[in-house]
């Protein structure tokens, strides 16, 4: 099978099984100061733009032209509880939102970037031959597979994942400009279904990002706690060494 | 096999801990109640100033021309929002006496009448408003080129911005004569083919599909061309000043 160079950098001894010996797992450099740097100054920035876009959100809870037919949303003319959000009024929330998403673009640019030069994004980029590994994957976190497929840096549904929140965060700023300037940059506009769809799925986005934080941080530390010092320091002592 | 670092296996050191801690005050910082910015206001504006910078130079072209709709497409009228700051609605006392005094550095300052402004070349078009808050609403607006009424009065090479006063309690607006320039920036006089209302800005209010909607000023009683900045109701408290979109 196409797997068996991937294996044969496994440690001999499965790694389902490995149970209490944590110190004698190898210690690698996991991710670079650029990864690590991108990571967090985006967890901050991610949660920024929620909670301000959030606020601006209030000032009109409805999508679609004025006197509607307005789109289905689970939130329509409700507000969102003061702590979700930025910027204490609409001003406050354009402020922030405007402010932080300059940095927002340039930190995933950044990223973007450097998964292209190191070639760090072969671990990371998602591709049809992941399909049936990933499938595995999921067999196995439904326990319907007893074994941990065999992996390299990420696993075919963490790539998965990885790529699509890249693309999210795209979309995002895509929408982002086509609500930003509906008129100068109106191709754009058009190109997401008009002014009001824009602004739809820019919101759909924000949920989307909410959803993948929330299974992210769950998976950090239900199934791979030492990726959070990785993520730290860059350096990894955890059940998946191994690195394709 | 990897290459085994050599590297002290140790827990999270101070400095780990420091960014963590670092990270997670700001993240927390960031979703507090209500928060404004607090010290940081001051970098607000400054982005905000830089936005709008980027907003003009980058953005703006009068090239761009906003689409028009069949009339068809118009937003029910009822469902047209209309904003003033004075309640109840501001009406001008007596209309025949109502004219537009254009000044400031220029150098030919006018008084124009609704009948001067009206017998000059007219623009009409069907286009979308786009508020701040978020809300969109599609209308047919009549008027002047407001590039039009700027050849007319000649303003100096350095007056870089318009100041427009109202009736409507205190509330005025800044724009910068790149937008003014648009060829779709007009002074407008008629809403859906009808004489402007009073709840849309009666007599004359400014119109144009570069701009959001609170830079769309009612009720206009005065243009002044400036080499300073001027400021504006909303964007003193905080809204982008260019508003530009």
């Amino acid at each position: 099978m196409a797997e068996i160079p991937v294996i044969a950098e496994l440690p001999a001894e499965p790694i389902a099984a490995a149970p209490a010996a944590p110190s004698r797992r190898p210690l690698i450099k996991r991710h670079h100061g650029i990864v690590r740097l991108a990571h967090w100054a985006n967890t901050v920035l991610l949660l920024g733009m929620i909670a301000s876009g959030l606020q601006i959100y209030m000032a009109f809870t409805h999508f679609g032209l004025r006197g509607g037919p307005y789109y289905p949303n689970p939130w329509d003319g409700k507000p969102f509880p003061a702590w979700s959000r930025l910027g204490g009024w609409l001003a406050g929330g354009l402020s922030w939102h405007f402010a932080l998403a300059w940095p927002f673009v340039l930190t995933g640019l950044v990223y973007v970037a450097y998964l292209a030069v190191s070639g760090e994004w072969r671990s990371i980029l998602f591709r049809p031959s992941d399909v049936p590994r990933a499938w595995q994957m999921q067999l196995y976190y439904l326990r319907l597979r007893k074994e941990h497929p065999p992996q390299g840096k990420h696993n075919a549904l963490q790539k998965f994942a990885y790529t699509f929140i890249v693309l999210l965060g795209a979309l995002s700023v895509l929408t982002g400009f086509a609500v930003y300037k509906p008129v100068q940059l109106s191709w754009l506009t058009a190109l997401f279904g008009g002014y009001e769809l824009a602004r739809y799925w820019h919101f759909w986005a924000v949920w989307i990002f909410v959803a993948f934080i929330f299974v992210h941080v769950a998976l950090v530390f239900l199934v791979d706690p030492a990726s959070l010092r990785a993520m730290i320091t860059g350096w990894y002592r955890g059940r998946f060494p191994s690195h394709d | 096999m990897t290459d085994q670092p050599d590297r002290p296996d140790r827990p999270l050191s101070r400095r780990d801990l420091l960014r963590l801690g670092l990270t997670a005050g700001a993240a927390s910082l960031a979703t507090a109640c209500g928060w404004q910015g607090g010290p940081l206001i001051p970098a607000l504006r400054g982005a905000s100033h830089l936005n709008d910078w980027v907003g003009e130079n980058v953005f703006l072209s009068h090239r761009h021309l906003a689409h028009q709709y069949p009339v068809s497409a118009r937003t029910p009228e009822p469902n047209f929002p209309a904003y003033s700051i004075a309640r109840p609605l501001p009406r001008v006392a007596d209309p025949a006496a109502w004219a537009l005094e254009v000044g400031g550095k220029v150098r030919k300052p006018a008084r124009l009448t609704l009948e001067m402004l009206q017998a000059m070349p007219r623009v009409r078009y069907t286009i979308k408003h786009h508020c701040v808050e978020g809300w969109s609403a599609i209308a047919t607006w009549t008027g002047v080129p407001l590039a039009s009424v700027v050849a007319l009065v000649e303003p100096t090479e350095d007056a870089r911005y318009l100041r427009f006063d109202t009736f409507d309690a205190n509330y005025y607006n800044g724009w910068d004569r790149e937008s003014a320039l648009h060829p779709q920036t007009i002074l407008a006089y008629a809403f859906n083919d009808r004489p402007l209302e009073p709840a849309h800005g009666a007599p004359l209010r400014l119109y144009s599909p570069v701009k959001l909607g609170y830079k769309l000023t009612k009720y206009l009683t005065k243009v002044t061309f400036t080499t300073e900045k001027p400021g504006g109701y909303w964007e003193d408290q905080g809204y982008p000043w260019l508003g530009g979109i």
